[in-house]
């Protein structure tokens, strides 16, 4: 047991944090209120290497661990939750995959232009009829000599509208129900591939959501991801990883809310004392500390899970469930205890309060931890 | 960042956790219904395990356990029976713990080595006037040669009845937080009677009396680091006992969601087993992710305790969560249980009494918020 961070776990914190004070947060509200991308956000985080945190050197990566990359993510989602969950997408989504299940020749054509930050990646599985269960695709891969020929219609794209490459999850055999998805790497000039328009969104306004339209779009066969009908197996695979991403964007959500929310408590006064001094208020305070602290020490067991290579499925589950949850109330209660102003937008605690809410639902619903939790569970 | 333990912690765990259920498991259910907890069971925990002396240094005949090790013994037992892990704990947190950190040499030979292998020790501050507000007490202590008087009413003296210690909170001048001393007051001391035995909701088998001091003579060398120290003792010594009722609370809660599990697994409804039907199995997800974060809570503030760094809020959100987490988790066993969960065939029902009090004692909740905003604040105008 050991509760202390190593010496660069430190050093990533600190240079996260500053990046986050210095560059991101001063472009928040403003990528916020126009929903335009933050392609100098994410510029910045590659020269960091926080682009592809986790890939080895080799491709290009920065090598850390999953604790480093956590510790990161929160603090960049601290600033700015559209650019958290743009780095935990391509780290988490696309560079994992590549890195895990491609050939050398896949990693050599896109891994170190992602983990670079040279390019951008996507990861494609939500379809209009299908999000949780996952194995109901529709979208269709035919192959056709060295090609597969693609068509279908994926929804709720991260960095839909701007990104370079998108993982793509296909039916190969329609009969053979989730062993008969397979994954992609399509390159966003492909012919056939059309971005639709901009999602409006609730929150993370900077994400680029959108839909994908592929239509008869051919890929080479060289780009089929693992083998043929692999395609689940690769796709729970990564979301095991992503959802310690997501967690962390979480994390940094709730700690901007407790952050922001102890300082006005001390600096607003009503009843002729600061309201910091109420115990209504003292109370909150102390349940969003709390209930952060558990979330960072559930996230990180995930995190030092993975990074020991043991299974991590349920503690990422559970750390997704638990720290998305935290985000949304202690969202709540920021927006509580800055009153009327809390409702506004000259205030982030309004921007947190609706960033938090997709953490509840994207990359697993927390329905969907929930049915992995108790599955893990009840089976012992 | 590291949550696992190390050979020398399982082996202690899988000690605890092999002797308790060979040899006390099966006796709980009668004894809770006997609202009886021998002192038989406590002699070999002490003999066999070496659990009167967990915080005593192994010079004074004790087992020096860190702050981690304390827990993990503590969730043991909690989880086989929470009156026996309450009974332990307070022994050692509160009846041997003050004179460990506050005895002077002479104390410490005479009391630890009996502490840690034969007697058991208890701790008496509160006052049917006083609780949260600890520094209200009234019992007065007034030197007179080489003793001091003591007078005043205690109670929620957890094993009061068959403690041979008292470690006594008595006011020996008018400052509210400074007039405060404590005291090592033995059994059969004259003037020290016990009274009140008071009939729980939970916690049945673990005995809480009051306690009356009447002209009660004590030498003065058992005033505890000084006339006026008492407070800071007791403060110290709650803030290391948080930790360890969250380990109560994480010891319950895992007995309840294990309980939850097996049943959920048996039973079945609508053709199926109930854990099946969503409506059990997220509830058994919700009670799984409350229970391990307050595991991890709990266990930081004991390894940031035992590194040697600052934890006293970390010890107030571990108490606050793993306790409220406990009150849920057990309310919910009950519910998965439905009828059964209701009725004394099924422990779930012992859980959810013994649950609640983790809540109040050793620092009400609302205590521990107290201490974690204020820590906030001062952070937040630094």
């Amino acid at each position: 047991m050991d509760f202390s961070l190593t010496d660069d776990e430190h050093l990533i914190q600190d240079t996260a944090r500053q990046i986050a004070r210095e560059v991101i947060a001063p472009r928040a509200a403003e990528t916020d209120a126009s929903g335009i991308f933050p392609a100098e956000n994410v510029r910045k985080l590659a020269e960091l290497g926080f682009m592809g945190m986790m890939v080895a050197e080799e491709f290009g990566g920065a090598a850390m661990s999953t604790m480093a990359y956590a510790l990161a993510i929160e603090e960049i989602s601290a600033a700015c939750a559209s650019t958290g969950v743009i780095m935990s997408v391509n780290n988490s989504l696309v560079c994992h995959p590549i890195e895990k299940f491609g050939t050398d020749d896949q990693k050599a054509r896109y891994l170190s232009k992602l983990a670079t930050g040279e390019w951008l990646g996507a990861y494609c599985l939500s379809e209009p009829n299908t999000g949780s269960d996952a194995a109901r695709q529709q979208t269709t891969a035919v192959q056709q000599g060295d090609r597969y020929v693609l068509n279908g219609t994926k929804n709720f794209i991260t960095n839909g509208q701007v990104a370079d490459l998108y993982v793509v999850y296909c039916m190969t055999d329609l009969a053979a129900g989730h062993h008969g998805i397979s994954s992609f790497l399509v390159e966003a000039t492909t012919e056939g591939l059309t971005r639709g328009a901009k999602e409006k969104t609730m929150g993370i306004r900077g994400s680029s959501t959108c839909q994908i339209i592929l239509t008869d779009c051919e890929v080479p066969a060289a780009n089929l991801l693992g083998t043929e009908g692999d395609g689940f197996k690769v796709a729970l695979n990564t979301l095991d990883g992503g959802r310690i991403g997501i967690a962390s964007q979480a994390l940094g959500i709730g700690a901007a809310c407790l952050r922001d929310s102890t300082r006005y408590a001390t600096e607003r006064n009503a009843f002729g004392q600061p309201i910091g001094q109420f115990q209504a208020i003292q109370w909150m305070l102390a349940d969003m500390a709390t209930e952060l602290d558990a979330a960072r020490l559930l996230t990180w067991q995930a995190a030092v899970a993975k990074d020991a290579g043991r299974r991590y499925t349920l503690e990422a589950s559970t750390a997704k469930a638990f720290a998305s949850r935290m985000a949304v109330v202690n969202a709540d209660r920021a927006v509580q205890i800055h009153g009327g102003y809390g409702y506004l937008q000259d205030y982030p605690v309004e921007r947190y309060y609706r960033d938090a809410k997709v953490t509840e639902i994207y990359e697993g619903t927390t329905e969907i931890q929930k049915h992995i939790i108790a599955t893990g569970l009840l089976k012992g | 960042m590291n949550f696992e333990l190390n050979e020398d912690q399982r082996l202690l765990r899988d000690t605890i956790r092999s002797f308790l259920e060979a040899e006390v498991a099966p006796h709980v259910e009668k004894f809770e219904k006997a609202e009886e907890l021998p002192r038989e069971i406590l002699k070999r925990l002490w003999s066999e395990l070496g659990l009167g002396g967990m915080v005593i240094p192994e010079e004074y005949g004790g087992i020096g356990l860190d702050a981690v090790a304390y827990c993990l013994v503590v969730e043991e037992l909690a989880r086989v029976w929470a009156a026996l892990s309450i009974t332990v704990a307070v022994h050692n947190s509160v009846g041997a713990g003050p004179i460990v950190e506050f005895g002077n040499e002479a104390q410490k030979k005479k009391y630890l080595p009996k502490l840690a292998t034969e007697w058991i020790g208890a701790f008496s501050l509160s006052e049917p006037v006083s609780g949260s507000d600890a520094a209200a007490l009234r019992a007065t202590a007034v030197k007179d040669g080489a003793h001091y008087v003591l007078n005043g009413e205690k109670n929620w003296v957890t094993t009061g009845g068959f403690a041979d210690t008292y470690i006594v909170m008595a006011r020996t001048a008018n400052d509210k937080q400074k007039g405060i001393s404590a005291f090592i007051v033995e059994k059969g001391t004259t003037g020290l009677t016990l009274t009140r035995t008071e009939d729980k909701m939970g916690l049945k088998a673990s005995e809480t009396r009051s306690l009356v001091f009447q002209d009660c003579r004590i030498p003065a060398e058992n005033l505890l680091a000084g006339e006026g120290m008492g407070l800071k003792i007791a403060l110290t010594l709650l803030n290391s006992g948080r930790f360890g009722v969250a380990a109560q609370a994480v010891g319950i809660s895992r007995a309840a969601l294990e309980a939850s599990l097996k049943y959920a697994r048996e039973r079945e409804t609508f053709g199926k087993p109930i854990g099946q039907h969503q409506a059990v199995g997220f509830m058994l997800a919700d009670m799984h992710t409350k229970l391990e974060a307050s595991r991890a809570l709990t266990y930081r503030a004991a390894w940031l305790k035992t590194a040697g760094l600052p934890f006293a809020r970390e010890a107030s959100m571990a108490k606050l969560f793993a306790t409220e987490a406990s009150t849920w988790i057990t309310h919910k066993a009950i519910q998965i249980h439905g009828g059964y969960g209701y009725v004394r065939d099924y422990p779930v029902e012992r859980y959810y009494r013994d649950a609640r009090v983790t809540e109040i004692y050793e620092g009400t909740s609302e205590i521990q918020r107290l201490v974690i905003a204020s820590s906030l604040l001062k952070e937040a105008v630094a």
